[in-house]
């Protein structure tokens, strides 16, 4: 159940639906400082919403409040058109909200094909024993979890890495694995934090075409956020703009790149 | 071949079997390290705990009965019933499962993220306190475990191996209970491994192995897993508890069984289950195999009881990440 917007169609031809998840007057506190300052922003079905800001703006724990990492001393998070409880980052995993994080969190021992398929636990219905005992609808739920973490393999373009532990891969292949990994969930809401830091140009290029095929191809709904404008400009269809746990800007990026307040933020302004 | 070389592969297979003992009580501990970061000191006690509760549900025993006696000026001791093996044994696992919630619950979920040395303190205030309460509830006098495992050397394989040698070769002398430990302890690791590759909840717990945050973003619940991993850590103990309270009788120093699992973490790694399988075999082969060749003729002999530490202490100085764990290389 989506609330009713209207939805329209983007110039290179996708279509942004409703409002999947919508953020309402969040303020978030740690001890006496103040995070995120009732902050409200939605996010529609099929966009690609970006989250920008200077370092320390807030934009990583907003991200953990949709997670499920942090809880918010006020405000509400509505996800499908329902109230969300206070949940266990695991339970919203469960929803359908998966992430990747800033510093990438993967299982370092397990080899690439592992760490996706972990992806696909939250689809594994079959019981423990004939899960042991490889037999009736374990084997087929087993081999159709295969499949659409090949596809995601092929599509990554990571085939000649899969049996390789993830430990010994390079920084912007593991970034890459943990793209696999949550989009074997099949998301409905896909959060990436920080998806280009720490990447060279190419790399940088590599991954905001991904974002962008994941999106058209798989028609996933993604949230990411972002430090350095430039890319997030060029891929995102709407932005919101925080700085100091405030929201200075929200709009598309043509309407946040003339707001002043946002060059403010950005260039710093003389104080006389 | 000789009698002396028949004899010392007699004692390779019986270390072998012992190994296999040592083996499965290090299991319980790599099991809960592995998921948890936890040393878990009350592994021994957990293994005398689910002996105890075993005997005192198999003989009809009323749990607390001295308290109660002591309380309300009663004399009731039985329930005058017997459980059969099979029944008990499960009671208890669901004991130790409760026990595994129990620990989770009302310890471990209060110190999430805090320092190694903090859970491991934990661990001996658990060790102590449920050394405590099976007293409270058991009695503390030594009991015998008549689970009707065989007993004493098996005829059959000292029959079959005795034309192996000459006149002055016997057969082998294998113990029928060690045969037991052995096949029992091989299944219970077999199932363990199917377990952990291809179940959901194997995979779950493998990835919470690995890495908190990344399996709690997968939708994997870290107390449902810490609670199964002290479950099966529970399960493993009962497993080691039936095995050495059948040899030895249940008693206090059935605890004790955890400070030998001590050397075989050291060999095998505390973070390896094939580690914790072969540092046993090692530690059961290698103790009696020195005892033979060297303990009992020039050192006048019960070298059993320290060789595996110093076995121990030789790795520490040159492979202190064990046999499997990983080499430690400091990046400057």
């Amino acid at each position: 159940m989506l609330d009713s917007v209207e939805p329209y169609v983007t110039a290179d031809g996708r279509t942004i639906g409703g409002v999947l998840m919508d953020m309402r007057g969040i303020t978030l506190r740690f001890g006496g400082v103040e995070a995120i300052k009732n902050i409200s922003f939605d996010i529609r079905e099929g966009e690609i919403r970006a989250i920008i800001g200077p370092n320390g703006a807030g934009k990583s724990s907003m991200l953990n409040v949709i997670s499920g990492f942090y809880h918010p001393q006020e405000g509400e998070v509505w996800f499908r058109g329902e109230k969300r409880a206070a949940m266990k980052p695991y339970q919203v995993a469960r929803l359908g909200i998966a992430r990747t994080f800033q510093n990438i969190a993967l299982f370092e021992g397990m080899t690439v094909l592992d760490n996706i398929m972990t992806g696909r636990l939250t689809h594994m219905k079959t019981g423990m024993l004939s899960q042991a005992l490889w037999y009736g609808r374990a084997q087929a739920e087993e081999v159709a979890n295969r499949e659409v973490v090949e596809r995601i393999i092929d599509f990554l373009e990571i085939q000649a890495i899969r049996k390789t532990p993830v430990g010994r891969l390079p920084y912007g292949l593991k970034k890459r694995v943990e793209l696999a990994r949550a989009l074997a969930a099949e998301p409905k809401l896909l959060l990436l934090d920080e998806p280009m830091a720490g990447m060279n140009v190419e790399e940088k290029e590599d991954m905001s075409r991904f974002i962008l095929d994941v999106n058209d191809e798989f028609g996933t709904t993604i949230a990411l956020i972002e430090h350095d404008m430039g890319v997030v400009m060029d891929i995102s269809d709407r932005v919101v703009v925080m700085d100091y746990g405030r929201k200075i800007g929200d709009g598309t990026p043509d309407e946040v790149r003339g707001n002043q307040e946002v060059i403010d933020a950005y260039l710093g302004v003389a104080h006389d | 071949m000789s009698a002396d070389f028949l004899y010392g592969i007699e004692v390779v297979i019986n270390g072998m079997m012992a190994g296999v003992l040592y083996a499965l009580v290090a299991l319980g501990f790599v099991l809960i390290f592995k998921a948890s970061g936890i040393f878990n000191f009350a592994q021994g006690v957990m293994a005398l705990f689910a002996a105890l509760t075993l005997v005192g549900i198999m003989e009809g025993q009323v749990p607390f009965s001295h308290l109660i006696n002591a309380v309300f000026g009663t004399n009731i001791h039985n329930f005058g019933w017997e459980v059969p093996a099979l029944l008990a044994i499960l009671l208890t696992l669901v004991v130790m499962i409760v026990f595994a919630w129990a620990v989770q619950q009302f310890v471990f979920r209060h110190l999430v993220g805090q320092a190694p040395i903090i859970l491991f303190m934990a661990t001996i205030g658990l060790a102590y306190f449920l050394e405590g309460v099976g007293d409270l509830m058991w009695g503390s006098d030594i009991k015998t475990l008549a689970l009707g495992l065989p007993q004493g050397g098996s005829i059959w394989v000292e029959d079959l191996t005795s034309g192996f040698g000459g006149a002055d070769f016997y057969g082998f002398f294998i113990d029928k209970l060690d045969m037991v430990a052995t096949v029992v302890a091989a299944v219970l690791v077999i199932c363990l491994i199917i377990f952990a590759q291809y179940t959901k909840q194997g995979r779950a717990m493998r990835a919470v192995a690995d890495d908190h945050q990344a399996a709690l973003s997968v939708g994997i619940s870290l107390n449902f897993i810490w609670v199964l991993v002290w479950s099966l850590a529970g399960l493993v103990a009962l497993v080691a508890g039936i095995m050495w309270g059948a040899k030895s009788g249940v008693q206090f120093s059935l605890s004790l069984i955890a400070l030998k699992a001590l050397p075989v973490l050291m060999l095998g790694g505390f973070t390896s289950i094939p580690g914790a399988i072969v540092g046993g075999l090692i530690i059961g082969v290698g103790e009696k195999l020195f005892e033979y060749t060297i303990g009992a003729p020039f050192l006048g002999g019960a070298t059993e009881n320290w060789f595996a530490y110093m076995l121990a202490l030789i790795f520490l100085v040159f492979r202190p990440q064990g046999l499997f764990g990983e080499k430690i290389i400091e990046r400057v």
